[in-house]
């Protein structure tokens, strides 16, 4: 027991070292943000080199905002604090990583067992999303806002939802845990990036900004998406197969499967509305923020307020 | 949006036209993309209420209550079905619509694809430069060079006087058609389900066995073509339930593993055969599976009336009023008792410390007595009774108390409480344990699992493939390719692909992959 005791205590202090971090994270990321002006540079460096020049019709095509580089010379740590925004994540969610993963060393088992557990573990998937994207293409704009959210995630799963280490309940001892929360999380998480993004587009406004063009906050968002909706739908049937095994039927409308199916049609109205015209641009990022709502409700409201089978949900532990 | 769409969007109001011109107008917007888009948000929205008013599916006693509580409110919430919200006729016009539309959708766009698919990549437009991805390749290069390039690479390739078409990706339309066809099938399947499958619980107390027959159900959901004689007749005997709990810790008292022993029997000829029963692994036998879902424990009681006859004697189901203790409610019923009935309201506590129970697990059980009564519990109307209730409200008032409150030393097993007046006696003699079954048989089960398998593939395939095409130019002994996306929001992957390919085209044999 003793070594378990240990674990679960430095899966807690992980927890408390990646909050901090993120929180140090986000205010580098927020310095650069509001002091910096030279991002687009960098953008344009970054970018992967365009074969040929000619491009007339090809707004979508260049990644890097039309903002206008402005005459001040911005001051010259602006970028380091970026860039330590950057190293303080990553740290951060190594400490988070690793406080999932001692987690379950220490209650051996898949360590998304209640809610305390899972928000830990979105949180670590939503930091996730936006450090994957930044390897590929340049979002470090979003850095401030993805890691205030995580900030405040981790915060309130240990101030609210906090669960001392243990086993869990019958019905939550499955393989079917790994399958079907492991693939809500990874999709919440992308989809965390999206509503960030979304929440950043209407915020923007349609004049200069510091934050890139709307054109690519939208395409930020709907890339999330396009990934995120068919693990979603993955999350749901792996559900419904284990439904199937434990409660003797495969969908039997309980508030969280509900929740989870007006989710998915919500995310499925969106990707719909961007074919649509005339839906595109803020309509679809109106749609899309509807859809990123009915998730965190599904997340968090549908289990304080409805009684339902999820047996995870134990928010007092 | 394709041009399809574009048109379908405008389709002009009808003026005049007659029925076939109504219809047709009819058929174009209900197959619309706005119209598709408003029936999703009706879809999810008309789901909302069914998390917000109970169920009669899913929790049937909440419904009851609320017909007790509010019967005015309730009147109203069952005028507009919303006690059976997915089962409503509202609700099915919204998503028959919607599976409408989609047909509606899928089949022109199936035609279109097909043809497409047999039609060769189109020739190169004049002018590779105004496309959104141009490259000057290095080195000259013939035409049938180019196209074998491109061939390596997966295209498809047409070859024309000078220059070299090649597309790729069709399989993201393949992926959508498939996805929304898969949606259907899934529809098709539940819905064989519920007209095909049936659904059964059952409580079972230790030493007790269960029959699979309508009868011996406590609660039975048929859909609407099952037949009593086609359930499949397994029947088992509950040997031993055990349930474990956490001990130490934080977490003490809580549930680890339930197991049911049951001894089996396949049909009626079959020899027996000893299963064991847990959560998350249900009992399978020819397509009908039974599911543990729930647990408690039934103290043995023997009643001896006012005359010196047992009245009553065998295990009585408790209601569990607290998980973490497993303290729970039971009601002793003695209707054969002499000169007049008698019944009784108790708890039972696993892990007793006189007073209220401590642990989950029957350490050291024992029995409060809360009340004793005697007279007409309304057993012999013919209407049926809750076994967890005494008597309905309006009997309670007129049976006659014998003992109340709890002032009563609690009973261990083999201890008794003889009652006041010589009205007999009730003695607490052992403790077993139940368990409640979900008995399940879905035949659309299998079909549903196809459908959303090929869901998920092919909705990874339309939303992660892109349709894209090159061409190239041999023109006086240089070449140029150009190349576009017909795959909006995936151009800056395309760039880079773009990239590869300009270089496998330009690179000769040796490096092209
Ligand atoms: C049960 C409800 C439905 C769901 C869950 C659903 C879901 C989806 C999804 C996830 C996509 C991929 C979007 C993308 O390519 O970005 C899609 C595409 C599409 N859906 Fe649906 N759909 C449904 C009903 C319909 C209906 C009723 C129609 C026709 C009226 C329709 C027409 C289309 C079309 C045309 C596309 C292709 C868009 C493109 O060109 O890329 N869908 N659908």
């Amino acid at each position: 027991m003793p070594a378990e005791q240990q674990l679960a205590e430095v899966s807690d202090l992980f927890v408390v070292a990646a909050v901090l971090l993120y929180l140090f994270s986000m205010i580098g990321f927020a310095l650069e943000l509001a002091f910096g002006h030279s991002r687009a540079d960098a953008v344009a460096a970054k970018r992967p080199v365009a074969v040929g020049g000619g491009s007339s019709d090809a707004s979508s095509d260049v990644m890097e905002p039309a903002s206008v580089v402005k005459a001040v010379e911005p001051p010259g740590w602006a970028p380091k604090a970026g860039w330590a925004g950057m190293v303080l994540g990553w740290v951060g969610w190594v400490a988070n990583l690793g406080a999932i993963v001692t987690r379950g060393l220490a209650v051996d088992r898949w360590p998304w067992g209640n809610m305390y557990e899972f928000v830990v573990a979105i949180c670590c998937a939503a930091v996730g999303a936006f450090l994957a994207t930044q390897l590929r293409q340049n979002v470090r704009y979003l850095g401030a806002f993805v890691m205030v959210t995580a900030t405040l995630g981790l915060g309130f799963s240990v101030k609210v939802l906090y669960t001392a280490a243990g086993p869990v309940v019958p019905a939550l001892n499955s393989y079917w845990v790994a399958i079907h929360v492991t693939a809500a999380i990874l999709s919440s998480g992308l989809f965390i990036l999206a509503g960030v993004t979304g929440i950043l587009y209407l915020i923007r406004g349609g004049g200069v900004s510091r934050l890139p063009a709307r054109a690519d906050l939208e395409r930020v968002a709907h890339r999330a998406i396009v990934f995120a909706f068919p693990v979603w739908t993955f999350a749901v049937i792996a559900g419904a197969l284990w439904a199937d095994k434990a409660w003797g039927r495969y969908w039997g409308w309980d508030p969280k499967e509900i929740w989870a199916f007006i989710t998915w049609v919500a995310y499925a109205a969106y990707l719909h509305a961007r074919v649509t015209a005339g839906w595109r641009g803020r309509a679809a990022t109106v749609v899309q923020l509807i859809a990123f709502g009915c998730l965190l409700f599904n997340l968090v409201g549908v289990n304080i307020f409805f009684s339902g089978l999820h047996s995870y949900a134990d928010v007092s532990g | 949006m394709t041009v399809d769409e574009l048109e379908k969007e405008q389709a002009p109001k009808p003026a005049g036209m007659g029925v076939v011109g109504w219809l047709r107008w009819s058929w174009r917007t209900l197959t619309a993309m706005k119209t598709a888009l408003i029936l999703l948000f009706l879809f999810a929205l008309a789901s909302v209420p069914g998390s917000l008013v109970p169920q009669r599916s899913v929790d049937p006693d909440q419904v009851a209550r609320l017909f007790q509580n509010d019967p005015a409110l309730a009147e109203w919430y069952d005028r507009f079905q919303l006690f059976d919200v997915f089962t409503s006729s509202w609700f099915a016009a919204i998503y028959l619509l919607l599976f409408t539309s989609l047909i509606g959708c899928v089949l022109p766009r199936t035609a279109t694809y097909v043809r497409e698919l047999r039609r060769r990549p189109p020739a190169a437009p004049r002018n590779l430069s105004r496309l959104p991805h141009h490259a000057a390749l290095d080195e000259p290069l013939t035409v049938d060079e180019a196209a074998r390039r491109l061939r390596k690479l997966r295209f498809r390739v047409e070859v024309g006087d000078g220059w070299v078409a090649a597309e790729k990706g069709y399989l993201r339309e393949t992926g959508n058609l498939l996805f929304h066809a898969s949606l259907l099938g899934l529809l098709v399947a539940v819905g064989i389900g519920s007209l095909y499958g049936y659904r059964g619980n059952v409580l079972v107390v230790e030493g007790d066995g269960f029959a699979n027959t309508v009868a011996a159900y406590d609660r039975f959901i048929p859909g609407s073509q099952v037949s009593a004689e086609s359930l499949e007749p397994f029947s088992f005997t509950l040997k031993d339930f055990q349930a474990s709990y956490q001990v130490q810790g934080e977490r003490r008292g809580q549930a680890l593993d339930y197991a049911a022993l049951l001894s089996v029997q396949d049909s009626p000829a079959a020899a027996t055969r000893d299963y064991t029963l847990k959560v998350n692994e249900p009992l399978e036998i020819d397509g009908t599976q039974t599911y543990l879902i729930g647990n408690g424990y039934a103290p043995v009681f023997r009643v001896t009336d006012g005359k010196g006859q047992v009245a009553f004697e065998g295990p009585v189901p408790c209601l569990v009023e607290q998980k973490t203790t497993m303290m729970s409610g039971c009601v002793v019923k003695a209707p054969d008792a002499q000169p007049s009935q008698l019944g009784f309201l108790l708890r039972f506590l696993p892990m007793s410390n006189g007073s209220v129970s401590l642990f989950p697990g029957a350490l050291n059980p024992q029995v409060q007595l809360l009340g004793a009564f005697s007279g007409d519990l309304g057993l012999r109307s013919g209407e049926p009774r809750s076994v967890y209730e005494l008597a309905p409200p309006e009997l309670m008032r007129k049976l006659t108390p014998l003992i109340m409150g709890t002032g009563q030393a609690p009973l261990s097993p083999g201890q008794a409480v003889t009652l006041p007046q010589g009205a007999g006696k009730l003695e607490f003699t052992g403790v077993k344990e139940w368990m409640t079954l979900q008995v399940a048989y879905d035949p659309g089960r299998m079909a549903a699992l196809v459908a959303a398998a090929t869901a998920v593939v092919s909705i990874v395939l339309s939303l992660l493939v892109r349709r894209r095409r090159v061409w190239v130019r041999v023109k006086d002994g240089t070449a140029e390719a150009g190349g576009l996306t017909r795959t909006e929001g995936s151009a800056a992957g395309f760039a880079e692909e773009f990239a590869d390919i300009v270089k496998v085209l330009s690179a000769g044999g040796k490096d092209a992959r």
